[in-house]
């Protein structure tokens, strides 16, 4: 039901989310981000451009580790998200909490 | 009109009853991000029974009825055989409290508070109903 996938790149490394994160696959996105973040890398760019729906078990995912990112200085930027799982985001006013913005560029400008 | 669908209560059914309501209400000529709301409203009372009260059993169901016969609004009516939960009386937790315990959950209920309209519970006849409805201003 969600494909995930890690893509590393100079400075930063790309987690690729295709399909729906809802309470039955949202242990993927756990433990891809878990792991993700063990690995330290400098930023995470998170590519929601496949990402199809998002219920609070995926949100939860993301808020959980807000704090680890923080305290280990790991910047993470969401981008690629359609209209319908923003819309999920803003509904929490998670779009506060979580860095989203349009494309993988706006991200990488972030970064910077 | 009014159609229902019953699944055992395991995640993976969660699916399932998101594209029946999806393809229910896209009978209606809803806007997309409306019918999306809604189904996700209506996921998050679902994934809370199947996970919560009736342990992720598939000896156990869930079943989902929607009503439409009124045309200002969407009634869904989500029903099992556990005790079921008021929502309403589930306090909306503290976003900053999540993010400092680095809590996973707690995130659904308030969604379906944001998105539906009214929402009503009641234990009748050994069935826990917990119900939701949707206004369609203007219609």
């Amino acid at each position: 039901m969600v494909d995930i996938q890690t893509i590393r790149d100079d400075g930063y490394t790309v987690l690729k989310i295709q399909g729906e994160v809802d309470a039955s696959s949202s242990i993927q996105l756990d433990e891809a981000l878990a792991e993700l973040i063990a690995a330290q890398p400098p930023a995470i760019l998170v590519d929601c451009t496949g990402l199809q729906y998002i219920s609070s078990a995926g949100l939860g995912v993301f808020m959980s580790y807000i704090e680890e990112l923080d305290s280990k200085q790991i910047k993470m930027v969401l981008f690629g998200l359609s209209d319908k799982v923003r819309h999920v985001f803003d509904i929490l006013g998670l779009d506060q909490l979580l860095q989203l913005v349009d494309s993988q560029e706006e991200a990488k400008a972030l970064l910077t | 009109m009014k159609t229902r669908i019953s699944v055992p209560c395991l995640k993976t059914n969660l699916q399932r009853i998101r594209q029946f309501i999806v393809k229910t209400l896209r009978t209606q000529q809803l806007p997309e991000l409306d019918i999306h709301a809604m189904v996700l409203a209506v996921d998050e009372v679902c994934a809370n029974l199947m996970i919560h009260a009736n342990k992720c059993s598939p000896r156990h169901s869930i079943e989902v009825n929607i009503d439409l016969s009124d045309s200002q609004k969407v009634v869904f009516d989500i029903i099992d055989h556990s005790q079921g939960f008021d929502i309403r009386q589930h306090p909306d937790p503290d976003l900053q409290e999540i993010i400092k315990n680095r809590r996973k959950g707690g995130l659904g209920l308030m969604l379906v508070k944001r998105i539906m309209d009214d929402i009503d519970f009641e234990v009748k006849d050994n069935q826990a109903i917990v119900r939701l409805a949707k206004h369609l201003p203007g219609r």
